[in-house]
């Protein structure tokens, strides 16, 4: 698997991305500046964790400008596979690659805690290694986690299959006891409706080994090697 | 010319912040608050001298960035 990391001022979770993705492909991705604009040979673009541009003016706005994210946009476009969390949802949001948009967490507190996704779907690159309405957990840490988008849209995501995960208790229950920032419908992460790009808040790739506590968030990770292993 | 661009979220669009401060200020004794919403205000100062065309740019540039209007609202006011 040929994967990158788009780098952002301010962006601090890209390692732990490197770590993960190297882990369960045997190969360290390619770190990508803000700046460059070739994405060529990438299988996969990963828009990592973090703060970028010191989430001035919203989280991700700026981000969203950049020129990577022009290229970022022609290799979706082009039908390239691109994984957001955490700050990278939010800027993900912000380019227009995936609808609707992060507001503050509901009870306004930073949230830095585990949290239960339910799996929606395992027919994608992403959650291939998952089974369908399994509960992982997975850490999260973010301010800015309460999606939102208009009920059209929500209605549309979720006739068409592109919620990808929902915060959930541990045996599973999608409730609003689970939803910790908020979102609408227990939204943690969508698909586009080619499947191709997916955006989710909390950090599966800070739960891959034994040594981080569990290793929830590795079948993720070993999916995508997989898929891209057997396509090359 | 200098435009004045103010953005709000969108009535119906969960406003905590807002929330938090109306909290705060019944804290303080003015019990007469009813709801608050908190927004951005952003000062632009443009080398355009045409009122007219100073508010399009500054709409342009609302809606192209200083504005998400997945949940934000803007207004422009030109200051000359």
């Amino acid at each position: 698997m040929k994967a990158g990391i788009v780098l952002f001022p301010g962006i601090n979770r890209e390692r732990d991305m490197a770590i993960a993705l190297t882990l369960a492909s045997g190969s360290k991705p390619r770190m990508v500046w803000h700046k460059e604009t070739d994405l060529s040979g990438l299988d996969l673009v990963v828009v990592p964790g973090g703060f970028s541009y010191g989430d001035y003016l919203r989280c991700g706005a700026m981000a969203a400008q950049a020129p990577v994210m022009r290229a970022v946009r022609d290799f979706a476009a082009a039908g390239g596979y691109v994984l957001g969390v955490c700050n990278g949802f939010q800027i993900l949001t912000e380019a227009g690659l995936l609808p609707g948009a992060l507001l503050r967490n509901a009870g306004l507190r930073f949230l830095s805690m585990d949290c239960h996704l339910r799996v929606e779907r395992s027919d994608t690159v992403f959650a291939g290694h998952y089974q369908k309405g399994q509960v992982f957990r997975s850490p999260m840490a973010h301010g800015d986690g309460n999606y939102i988008a208009d009920p059209a849209t929500l209605d549309r995501l979720e006739g068409e299959g592109l919620v990808a995960f929902r915060y959930a208790t541990p045996q599973g229950e999608v409730s609003e006891a689970a939803n910790l920032n908020g979102s609408a419908r227990n939204i943690a992460g969508i698909y586009s409706p080619n499947l191709r790009i997916l955006g989710l808040m909390p950090h599966p790739e800070d739960l891959v080994d034994p040594l981080m506590g569990g290793t929830d968030g590795k079948p993720l990770f070993d999916g995508l090697a997989a898929a891209f292993a057997q396509a090359a | 010319m200098k435009a004045v661009v103010t953005v709000m979220l969108k009535d119906g669009v969960l406003d905590p912040q807002g929330k938090a401060i109306g909290h705060a200020l019944h804290g303080l004794g003015f019990s007469g608050v009813g709801e608050v919403r908190a927004g951005k205000v952003i000062e632009l100062d443009l080398a355009e001298t045409d009122a007219d065309r100073a508010r399009q740019a500054a709409e342009e540039m609302a809606r192209r960035l200083l504005a998400n209007t997945v949940i934000e609202s803007y207004s422009v006011r030109i200051e000359g």
